[in-house]
């Protein structure tokens, strides 16, 4: 029980890293599961949703303009979402997918070298939001806590959607059959391209309500693109629950694990991630006729 | 090298069935063609100290030692269609065995570049048993894995000097007990050695039985056991081969650079490795080759020239590639072309 | 009497409270051609997997040549001379038709790990491989690349892989399906050509094509065996027919006479 007191706090912290995770990844893994595109560009869009605060409230927060920061940030991610579902429509290979989205990723990370430098960038939450409240015995910052509730909303929301509406029977088809995108009209097709555009729109966003965490650097991209990468496949291609526990394991082992073993976090997690695999293939909860190791 | 995929199918006029002629023509042809080629290629390489300034060819000897990672990628990846990012694991393990052999142990290349092929022959059979129990985007990601892992150990060992990296290795000695070479030259000449050997040994195991095996694996895992064949042993003995090739590699690089970082196994270089592969056209060897050239010549020259804009231009390079070139730079041979898979069919030369 | 070749027993495949395939007996005796027919959804095709080993029963035995082979995989069976083909052709497309059946070939009499040159031993390979090229009648395609066969030749280059893992059953899968009357026509004479020693199971929807090859029939509804014996007996049979005509009206005449279904 004492370790749970003593460590209670960093494992608030790692849901609170987890739900954000969670925001980013599921967009990479309902684009695998209904484009059968692999989008190794995601962390890029995350990373240029940080810089997005970073420009918006590099000088200074407020409410309004927090709220300015998420819509340009989803705005700006749909865009490059819808452009990459362009790009990628008349390539079905996936090395040559992966060629495509990683030669973007280059590109991108490069351009926003250029833009904002090489530093670390902070981004501050909003006033509203920025400060502590006690929470298990000392004061806990309200930002997480609100991260927390936002993940939750996410996920909720798009359960709805995915269970509760046409857009997500569609959504829920592709994934359960991919052969079913051959033999689809155009109104499908507009709504697959919305995937991409809605999952790209959530790396933004995920990557911008981050960035008071983790910063805003060169080199977050990367770190994003592998963390959406385990979490898909820790919980599943496809899958909106496994995103979910994929991402509340990586933000516990990245927190927990720091505190623990500092040094050797990263370690944890794909230790972690090759035992699940070995176990799972497919994840652990792989959608209902998921794909396995199918490439 | 550019027979490398050219299968034998020339078939002996005095079986009682023999193959249509064309395949016989074609075949042979090709393959001298091809033997000539790679022969006039390897003469102008290593000629290349004689003629060109130390700068280049240090930068030359990064190429070939890049390039020889590369290709086993690519037997991997192109001919038994599994993706890997985690090459650079055995590349690293066998720079740091061949760099730490040189410290405590001898200067000579040969017992380096031994040492160091088998420590990453090693590390990869035991790693492989794991790894090639999946395929597609989960084998990805278990090499990421495995890249990742090996990278924090790297950084972790006081051995291998933490995330420092491994320095002060003296320089490498060809005869037992000879001089440390000094002269870029003849170290550019070892690295040739050890690229040529590894490029030789890749075309003779992708074109014997075990080749076309792999070949199977890539084209119908399925059907492969359903002809009674154990694709785990040929998936195994494929990732051991390919993980030795790198680990081979990882020697040529100490040798010329004689230092040793954790970054030389982390996921950026994984990364260009994979994409060189399909980038030059996957099932191909020589294409891959000619794509690493690319690949170091823009991340480091032009970048330099540019700025450092390198990663910015390669990534355009890679963009523009795959909507110019869908079968990699291997496909802009016109016979290669015409054949629907990565790899070609014998009787394509009568087309000529 | 020698015993069945391959005998299944209580046979089943659940899915939950789907049974795929339920409670399923029947024997294949030494060099019989035998084959399995049912109307769609039957089962066929998910029985025909258990057999093969690509899909394990989930109850009963499957013993083949004296041996329970229940639990193995599907490379130890095919090694055992029980071989499948595939109905959707499943070939090395980017190989070239030597290569595809050299595979096959090498799996059984050479030594498919080396990597070493041999010129004495890739000239066996290559002989023994245009032997069964000729067989099939491919000999004169054996360096065309196997994408840029004709369906109908994929078919024979199928049976040719098939004979190089020296067979001592051959599981066909809905071979007709797909092909032109001409074709079927080709392909039927190069099913009769097979030596009489190898046994085949043939998995068809061709009624017509099944009653010229086969001697014995077991039919399959829902899962379950419903008939077995003579073609004769099992075309009288009632409970057959009520079975084929059972389906939504008109969907499955009990014999076609093009022969060309498209599975």
């Amino acid at each position: 029980m004492d370790w749970f007191v003593a460590n209670s706090v960093t494992m608030v912290n790692g849901i609170a890293l987890g739900a954000v995770l969670f925001i980013v990844a599921i967009g990479l893994s309902l684009v695998f599961g209904t484009m059968d595109v692999l989008n190794l560009a995601h962390g890029s869009i995350a990373l240029i949703g940080a810089y997005v605060g970073v420009a918006v409230l590099g000088g200074g927060a407020s409410s309004a303009l927090s709220f300015a920061a998420v819509l340009v940030a989803a705005l700006v991610g749909l865009l490059a979402g819808v452009l990459l579902a362009v790009l990628t429509t008349s390539v079905r290979d996936h090395l040559r997918q992966a060629m495509l989205t990683l030669g973007v990723a280059m590109i991108v990370g490069d351009l926003l070298l250029m833009v904002f430098g090489g530093d670390v960038k902070t981004v501050p939450p909003p006033p509203a939001l920025a400060g502590s409240v006690p929470f298990l015995g000392a004061p806990y910052p309200v930002y997480r806590l609100v991260l927390i509730g936002v993940g939750l909303v996410v996920g909720i929301g798009l359960w709805l959607l995915l269970e509760k509406t046409t857009i997500g029977a569609v959504v829920r088809a592709t994934v359960n059959d991919r052969g079913m995108v051959e033999a689809i009209g155009v109104r499908t097709r507009l709504v697959l391209a919305g995937v991409f555009g809605g999952g790209a729109a959530l790396a933004a966003v995920g990557g911008l309500i981050a960035s008071p965490l983790m910063g805003a650097q060169p080199g977050n991209d990367n770190l994003m693109l592998v963390y959406a990468l385990v979490i898909v496949v820790i919980g599943g291609l496809g899958s909106l629950k496994g995103a979910a526990v994929g991402a509340l394991l990586v933000g516990e082992v990245q927190t927990v694990g720091v505190a623990l073993l500092s040094g050797y976090a990263s370690f944890l997690m794909f230790a972690v991630m090759a035992a699940i695999l070995l176990i799972k293939p497919a994840g652990l909860l792989p959608s209902k006729h998921g794909h396995g190791g199918g490439h | 090298m550019s027979t490398i995929n050219n299968e034998k199918t020339t078939v002996d006029p005095g079986t009682k069935t023999p193959a249509p002629r064309h395949a016989v023509r074609g075949g042979g042809r090709r393959r001298w063609l091809g033997l000539l080629l790679a022969v006039v290629a390897l003469l102008v390489l290593a000629s290349v100290p004689l003629w060109l300034s130390p700068y280049p060819v240090t930068m030359l000897s990064r190429i070939l030692a890049f390039a020889l990672l590369v290709v086993s990628v690519d037997l991997l990846t192109g001919y038994t269609g599994l993706p890997t990012l985690g090459q650079v694991a055995y590349f690293g393990a066998g720079a740091y065995a061949a760099g730490l052999t040189g410290i405590y142990l001898t200067t000579n290349a040969f017992v380096q570049m031994v040492v160091g092929t088998l420590v990453a022959a090693a590390l990869a059979l035991v790693t492989g048993i794991v790894a090639v129990r999946t395929k597609g985007f989960v084998f990805l990601m278990v090499t990421l894995a495995i890249t990742e892992l090996a990278h924090k150990q790297a950084e972790a060992m006081a051995l291998t000097g933490g995330s420092n990296g491994l320095s002060g290795i003296p320089g490498i000695s060809i005869l037992p007990g000879g001089e440390p070479i000094a002269l870029v030259g003849y170290l550019y000449w070892w690295v040739l050695f050890v690229f040529a050997l590894g490029v030789a040994l890749s075309v003779i195991l992708v074109r014997s039985p075990m080749g076309r095996s792999m070949r199977g694996i890539r084209d119908g895992e399925e059907r492969m056991r359903a002809i009674g064949r154990r694709t785990f042993m040929v998936k195994l003995v494929a990732f051991t081969f390919a993980g030795s090739l790198a680990g081979m590699a990882g020697t040529a690089w100490t040798a010329q650079a004689r230092f040793v970082s954790p970054g030389d196994m982390a996921f950026a270089l994984a990364a260009i490795a994979l994409l060189s592969v399909v980038f030059g056209g996957a099932g191909t060897i020589w294409g891959p080759i000619v794509a690493a050239a690319i690949v170091i010549l823009i991340r480091d020259e032009i970048g330099a020239i540019a700025d450092g804009r390198g990663g910015m231009i390669l990534g355009f390079v890679f963009v523009l590639a795959v909507f110019l070139l869908p079968r990699g730079i291997a496909g802009l041979s016109r016979r290669r072309a015409a054949a629907v898979g990565p790899t070609p069919i014998a009787g394509e030369g009568d087309e000529l | 009497m020698s015993e069945a070749l391959l005998k299944l027993e209580g046979v089943s495949l659940h899915y939950g409270s789907l049974k795929a395939v339920d409670d399923v007996s029947f024997e294949v005796e030494r060099g019989a051609r035998h084959a399995l027919i049912g109307p769609n959804g039957a089962g066929k095709s998910t029985l025909f997997s258990v057999i093969g080993g690509a899909r394990k029963a989930t109850a009963g035995t499957i013993t083949f040549n004296g041996q329970d082979i229940t639990a193995e995989s599907e490379s130890t069976r095919a090694r055992a001379g029980l071989v499948r083909t595939f109905q959707h052709s499943s070939l090395f497309l980017n190989m070239s038709v030597l290569d595809n059946v050299a595979l096959a070939v090498e799996g059984f009499e050479g030594r498919p790990w080396r990597f070493f040159p041999s010129p004495r031993a890739d000239r066996k390979i290559r002989e023994r491989t245009m032997e069964h090229l000729t067989n099939v009648g491919l000999a004169d395609r054996a360096g065309e690349l196997c994408g840029n066969l004709s369906h109908g030749e994929r078919r024979q280059l199928e049976v040719g892989m098939v004979l190089a893992c020296n067979p001592t059953m051959v599981l066909f899968d809905e071979p007709a399906a797909g092909m032109s009357a001409a074709e079927t026509h080709r392909f039927m004479d190069l099913i009769e050509s097979l030596p009489a020693d190898v046994t085949v199971l043939i998995v068809e929807h061709d009624l017509d094509l099944v009653f010229r090859l086969a001697q014995s029939v077991s039919v399959l509804a829902a899962g379950r065996l419903i008939a077995h014996g003579s073609p004769a007996e099992v075309r009288e049979d009632e409970a057959v027919k009520v079975a084929y005509l059972g389906e939504s009206e008109g969907a499955e005449p009990l014999f076609y006479s093009g022969g060309s279904d498209v599975a």
